[in-house]
């Protein structure tokens, strides 16, 4: 056990020292899965000027994109079964299309309307990209496009499928790439080697359809980095090397928007919001906030802030250290996707393709700009660079300050 | 300037030779590349295997023989042969090689090839070259590539919008022979129905209408869908139904009755036919006679938990409740035989409360992989526009 927390705390360290893995936008919701744009400067006076590029895509998605280097990767399906699967590799700084490889979905395609077999985002370990689909298809590319393993996860567990769809993005951790497949007919999550495709543990997981994706809690000096798995039942930390389940908090959680973590604390969708910090195998019970409730979106924790969005566009800022609902601000539309935080802003896009930057002040939000993409976006947008991505159901777009 | 001659064949010889052989080697390599992919296995096994038979395909430009080797390779494997054609035709055109484009198009036209081949041969050509398009597609309406078909009937569809309402008929007619996608056929018979003629969608499909249902059977707190009630233990033990016999259900005594669905898609509503017994499940039987053995799906759309059995054989098992419903929702490869063969459906219904979570219905239907009707020996394509076109 020390060799691994050793192992993982010079990973972590180099990591934090890698200032190309630092401004990677690696999965979904970033490297850390807490939304946060680490020393990024986006633009916050949005306008047409800041339309850096426009790219088609070859389906629809609300996968969101990441970024790697000077590479944007984003997946789509396409067909009137949504069984052709795309993973599309962009260059970040003129909007090429570097390459595109398509697959043919293995599992079940079907979904709800508004959903897509391309729904989760992908991940990275900045060596190869790890594309997952609604139809449990685990696709691992390196970054020239070279297939190097395809799990057809759909194939191998038929039933582990949802009519409405699977929405679960993957997170990497170490040299696992970490799964939930969680439906009402049957339910597991799994660790799956990065390099060779392999099971490396699955276990079984609570049945009952579940759309909220792991989260990562950092390694610390004390322990190594774990995998969080939300569902109904509440929120699960798993070793990611071996799946053996590390602490439970069981209060119930929502299974849509997933948990967050900021400063070694726990930002949990259940009950309205509830935080815990854990430590080793156990967890304290900071507060918990009825007045702060996501709907889809998950929340968003900064600078001693959570912030939330309702379903009637409504963005809420809690205190971090009390729960305390502290302000809300209504934005317009409905929001499928999650904000980002950077440089002091938060950046949301409404489902109609309106992107807000608000300005998050003590007592009060206040919009600083908007601009209307005018296409349907439900993924959570990623940030590197100075470019802030984003993909609608036509398009990735890159929004970056003119140089 | 004799010597001469005898040593440049000498020398020509050994050259053919060493070309034959190595060109020999060249395709040994190929082959055996193909081969390790086309045994790729679950699980995650051997890629690194894989992983080097597609780089030893990437610089080989056999674009045919990868494309030939979909044919019967598992779902697992065809991605990887993608993977491979992909990089090769990425190779080639790094290299500013032209593509073997007679080759491709004999390879497309060939419809005892894989289906997702072909297209990806079509797909690949089209990108260079957007005319093979109108070339191609109009002979695709009945072919056994779906994805051909439809843009085969989105070709007619278009024309017969453009065209008067007389000539339009004849065109929509022979658009709705090669349907097989849902929203085409819709298009298609609510334009027809609109010049006045019949569309029967049930047939076109291939949807079963008649139905023999039993119950309700007890199913509170979902409970029921693992107790195996005397119904299908009876179709296990491969007896007749009998449809004079009462069995103990849920209110009282039951009996096998017949049930018989109108709706164009299929749809046996068992709420609205016959009751929404809550935290019920409903046996339906009906029996198909085939010609010969053959391979079929069967497509089911329903809300409810659900089992399957075919001539007593559990085929597929699904306990979901109310996460909606659609047409060919669930696709289960069947094997039937020559003769009668008998189809028991277990229908569930739980509890909830829920305005959404209300209905409790079944469709089902028997055809092909493209999702054209495969209909029983029985059945006359009668008022069907499609019927003797469709397969």
């Amino acid at each position: 056990m020390k060799r691994i927390i050793l192992g993982t705390s010079v990973l972590a360290a180099l990591a934090a020292c890698d200032s190309s893995f630092a401004a990677d936008w690696r999965q979904f919701r970033g490297n850390a899965a807490n939304s946060v744009a680490v020393g990024e400067s986006l633009p916050t006076e949005l306008s047409g000027e800041t339309i850096a590029w426009k790219t088609p895509l070859p389906g629809r998605g609300l996968s969101g994109p990441i970024i790697i280097g000077d590479k944007v990767f984003v997946s789509s399906s396409s067909g009137y079964g949504q069984d052709r699967l795309h993973v599309v590799c962009v260059n970040a700084e003129s909007g090429e299309q570097a390459w595109q490889r398509q697959f043919d979905a293995t599992g079940r395609t079907m979904t709800h309307d508004k959903m897509c077999n391309a729904t989760p985002t992908m991940a990275s370990d900045g060596e190869r990209v790890y594309a997952f689909f609604s139809s449990n298809d685990l696709i691992c590319l390196d970054m020239q496009g070279k297939l190097q393993w395809f799990r057809g996860l759909g194939s191998e567990f038929p039933n582990a499928s949802n009519s409405l769809g699977m929405s679960s993005s993957p997170v990497v951790i170490g040299s696992t790439v970490v799964v939930q497949v969680e439906s009402d007919a049957e339910a597991f999550a799994c660790g799956v080697d990065t390099v060779s495709g392999e099971t490396k543990w699955q276990i079984e997981r609570p049945r009952a359809a579940n759309w909220t994706s792991p989260s990562v809690l950092p390694a610390t000096n004390d322990q190594p980095a774990l995998a969080l798995l939300q569902s109904s039942k509440g929120l699960t930390a798993v070793d990611p090397e071996t799946g053996k389940i590390v602490w439970n908090f069981e209060k119930g959680a929502s299974t849509i928007p997933s948990a967050t973590v900021s400063d070694g604390a726990i930002v949990i969708p259940s009950n309205g919001l509830t935080a815990i910090r854990p430590s080793g195998e156990k967890f304290e019970e900071l507060w918990n906030s009825a007045g702060l409730s996501p709907s889809t979106p998950s929340p968003v924790v900064i600078d001693g802030m959570a912030y939330v969005m309702n379903n009637a566009g409504v963005l809420s800022a809690g205190n971090t250290s009390t729960g305390e609902r502290v302000w809300q601000l209504r934005l317009k539309g409905s929001f499928s996707s999650t904000p980002i935080a950077a440089g002091g802003y938060l950046y949301a896009f409404n489902e109609s393709g309106t992107a807000f930057v608000v300005k998050p002040e003590a007592d009060k939000g206040i919009v600083i700009s908007e601009l209307d993409l005018a296409e349907t976006i439900l993924c959570s947008p990623g940030a590197s660079n100075g470019g802030l991505y984003v993909r609608s159901d036509q398009h990735l777009i890159k929004l970056a300050n003119r140089k | 300037m004799r010597a001469d001659c005898v040593y440049c064949r000498m020398l020509l010889s050994a050259i053919l030779v060493f070309t034959l052989t190595s060109d020999r080697s060249r395709a040994d390599d190929v082959a055996d590349s193909i081969k390790l992919l086309q045994s790729v296995e679950p699980g995650g096994k051997g890629t690194g295997i894989a992983r080097h038979a597609v780089e030893s395909l990437a610089s080989s430009g056999a674009m045919l023989p990868v494309l030939k080797g979909f044919k019967g390779s598992s779902p697992l494997a065809v991605n990887w042969l993608r993977n491979a054609f992909e990089e090769i035709v990425t190779a080639e055109n790094a290299a500013s090689k032209s593509l073997p484009v007679e080759e491709l198009k004999g390879f497309i036209a060939d419809r005892s090839e894989s289906p997702i081949a072909r297209r990806l041969a079509y797909e690949t050509l089209r990108d260079q070259d957007a005319a093979i398009e109108a070339q191609l597609i109009p002979d695709m309406l009945l072919d056994p590539s779906a994805e051909f078909r439809r843009d085969a009937v989105a070709k007619l569809i278009n024309e017969a919008a453009a065209a008067e309402a007389a000539a339009a008929t004849p065109i929509y007619q022979k658009a709705m022979s090669g349907a097989v996608h849902e929203d085409q056929v819709k298009q298609i018979a609510e334009a027809l129905r609109k010049n006045g003629e019949t569309v029967n969608i049930q047939k076109h499909f291939g949807f079963l209408s008649q139905w023999m249902v039993i119950g309700p059977f007890d199913n509170k707190e979902e409970k029921g869908f693992a107790v195996a009630y005397t119904p299908e233990t009876t179709a296990a033990e491969g007896k007749p139904l009998d449809p004079a016999v009462e069995y103990d259900g849920q209110l009282g005594k039951v009996k096998w009755q017949a049930v018989v669905t109108e709706d164009d898609y299929g749809v046996l509503d068992i709420a609205k036919q016959i009751q929404n017994y809550k935290g019920s499940l409903m046996y339906a039987s009906t029996s198909w006679k085939s010609d010969r053995d053959q391979n079929v799906e069967v497509r089911l759309g329903t809300p409810n938990a659900w089992k399957l059995w075919v001539n007593g054989k559990l085929v597929f098992e699904r306990e979901e409740y109310h996460r909606s419903s659609a047409m060919d929702q669930y696709k289960v490869p069947v094997s039937l035989k020559a003769g009668e063969n008998v189809l028991l459906l277990k229908v569930c219904q739980n509890e909830q409360t829920q305005d959404w979570a209300q209905k409790y219905q079944f469709q089902l239907r028997v055809c092909d992989s493209t999702g054209s009707a495969v209909l029983p020996v029985s059945t006359t394509a009668k008022n069907d526009v499609s019927s003797g076109e469709n397969r």
